[in-house]
């Protein structure tokens, strides 16, 4: 496999239990060292698809493939790490022996293991806790304890299902940090996740499904974010309102207007704008468009709580 | 291999674990304790009154061991579809499965790996209730049961046919779904077993062939019934001297038969387990 083939390659991959459609087509193709972003409500297929992706269900239809080889290979699952969103496993073991008996279904052994585990086990924190029984771990510890798990193999393209959902603020940090450092080893991360502020600060790129299947895309840290730019001004006439009109959509929320404009350039003419209607301007704050915002927008009526 | 024996030992921990696997051994020691009291009082009980002939306390003590043996064989029969019944649908209602299963290993070392493991669990389980049994009849009594590895081997046999059947349910059906089916089918095998007996008994052709079928269906209730009659010497055997000298004693087609049922089985689960969704 050349460096820049895709780790990832899905088209039109379906999935459907019995009359219900889980995934529709979804079609993906994830570049080496990309934290991936795989966003929508509960029920929208994101678990389906994950599972797909990792040979534990088999597709209805369409192509995948991971790693350059066909989804559901051995020799490729090899070279993958996975935590499920609730990581369960023999709860009689501890925290060094649940990585002993992983590394080994990875068929590592040996002294290499021994050195992996005792740095995974210190690099998620669990170092002090490695004697103690996985029954006794918090529901925070256990996930940490299945990140060390899912990295022994030290894996090409590692999918986190909800990796930080049960983590105090401390544990999420810990699991952004190990994101970025996987990264920075070329290491592919997907990532299934509610919390979306978390992914706006590590994802480079997130995929909004619906229903089964994608229906946008979303490069972040791109610059290609709308902006909103609250703005109280006072004596605005309808000239006022009209020029803002003509430089963004304008929308009255509550203490003042929000506009939202394409991007950065507009910012200086609203103010420009404001002043030449003749009004007087107290307040007038750009700010990003949040991807909270966006998931709202995009599933419409699916964004009601799920 | 490597893989396959890690999945192994996870299992054997798993099996120790068990409350069942205790309750099992707790049962077995009971019964064992019971058992060598109640050998002890009938061979008292025979060299006190000097019980009549040579012949008379053979086959008192043949009887006795082999109550004991049908005891024990119930006793693995038993555990050999309670303790692996949920060893794969627990860990995939769990999600400890999704964690196996997306690991480098084949879904066939996942089953085969329990199978085996609960297998050991078995046959260990079997050496030592039957070891108890044999060795208490030869202290009290100095009987060996005639062919009693040939007989043992039959009873293993029987038992790695309900491993095999609880494993290859437990990769297709819920927990309780399987220990159902599973009961079932050895409560054909029981009920198919007798009517075939006496069917054989009473000279009725077509009672024997229901009993025939039954045993086809489900052949393990046909190995215990062959292990008796191995286990016992021939004369008392062929004049149904006592109540485990079956009327129609299986053939040895029928260990084959056994034989290949259980592999059948086993491919069954295994093809399941392949497809199954996690």
């Amino acid at each position: 496999m050349s460096t820049n083939a895709a780790v990832v390659e899905t088209h039109g991959l379906r999935k459907r239990f019995g009359s219900k459609l889980a995934v529709a087509d979804l079609s993906l193709s994830l570049a080496p060292g990309e934290i991936f972003g795989f966003l929508g409500p509960n029920g929208a297929g994101k678990t389906t698809s994950l599972k797909m992706l990792l040979g534990l269900i088999e597709p209805s239809g369409g192509e995948g493939r991971l790693l350059g080889r066909p989804i559901g290979d051995r020799a490729a699952r090899a070279k993958v790490g996975f935590l499920p969103e609730h990581f369960r496993f023999q709860d009689w073991l501890t925290g060094r022996e649940l990585l002993r008996a992983h590394g080994r279904l990875y068929g590592l052994g040996g002294a290499d293991l021994e050195a992996r585990a005792e740095s995974l086990l210190a690099r998620v924190d669990l170092l002090d806790a490695a004697h103690v029984r996985l029954r006794d771990y918090s529901k925070g510890m256990q996930q940490r304890a299945g990140l060390a798990a899912s990295l022994l193999n030290d894996p090409q393209v590692v999918f986190l299902d909800e990796p930080t959902s049960g983590l105090d603020p401390l544990g999420r940090r810990l699991v952004r940090d190990l994101m970025h450092e996987l990264k920075g080893r070329g290491v592919t991360v997907f990532l299934n996740s509610h919390l979306l502020g978390e992914v706006e600060q590590t994802c480079d790129r997130v995929v909004f499904l619906k229903a089964g299947r994608v229906v946008r895309e979303h490069v972040l840290g791109g610059g290609d974010l709308a902006l909103d730019v609250e703005l109280r001004a006072e004596g605005l006439g309808p000239a006022g309102l009209e020029a803002l009109a003509r430089l963004g959509e304008v929308r009255d929320h509550g203490a003042g207007l929000l506009v939202r404009v394409p991007g950065p350039a507009a910012v200086p003419e609203i103010a420009r704008a404001v002043v030449a209607a003749g009004a007087k301007l107290h307040h007038l704050a750009a700010r990003r468009t949040s991807l909270e915002e966006m998931f709202l927008e995009v599933m419409g009526d699916e964004g009601r709580p799920g | 291999m490597r893989r396959f024996w890690t999945l192994v030992v996870l299992t054997l921990h798993e099996a120790a674990r068990r409350r069942i696997l205790v309750a099992a051994l707790l049962g077995a020691l009971a019964f064992l304790v019971l058992y060598g009291i109640g050998f002890h009082f009938v061979a008292k009980e025979a060299a006190a009154h000097n019980v009549a002939s040579a012949i008379q306390r053979r086959l008192i003590f043949t009887f006795f061991t082999l109550a004991g043996l049908y005891a024990t064989n119930f006793l693995v029969v038993l555990s050999a579809v309670l303790l692996p019944l949920d060893t794969l649908s627990g860990d995939i209602a769990s999600g400890v499965m999704q964690t196996l299963a997306a690991k480098p290993v084949r879904r066939s070392e996942i089953l085969l790996g329990k199978w085996f493991a609960y297998w050991l669990v078995c046959a260990g389980y079997l050496a030592l209730v039957a070891g108890g049994v044999l060795g208490i009849a030869w202290f009290h009594s100095g009987f060996v049961p005639p062919n009693a590895v040939a007989g043992l081997a039959l009873m293993l046999l029987e038992a790695t046919g309900f491993v095999s059947l609880s494993i290859a349910g437990g990769a297709r059906l819920t927990t309780v779904t399987n220990g159902v089916v599973a009961f079932a089918l050895y409560g054909l095998a029981f009920i198919g077993g007798w009517i075939e007996q006496i069917a054989a008994f009473a000279n009725n052709l077509p009672a024997r062939n229901v009993g025939t079928v039954a045993s086809l269906l489900v052949p393990t209730e046909a190995l215990w019934r062959l292990a008796a009659h191995l286990m016992q010497p021939r004369l008392m055997a062929e004049l149904h001297l006592t109540p485990f000298s079956p009327a129609a004693v299986p053939s040895a087609a029928m260990v084959w038969w056994a034989g290949g049922w259980t592999v059948v089985v086993l491919a069954w689960g295994l093809r399941g387990f392949a497809k199954r969704g996690l």
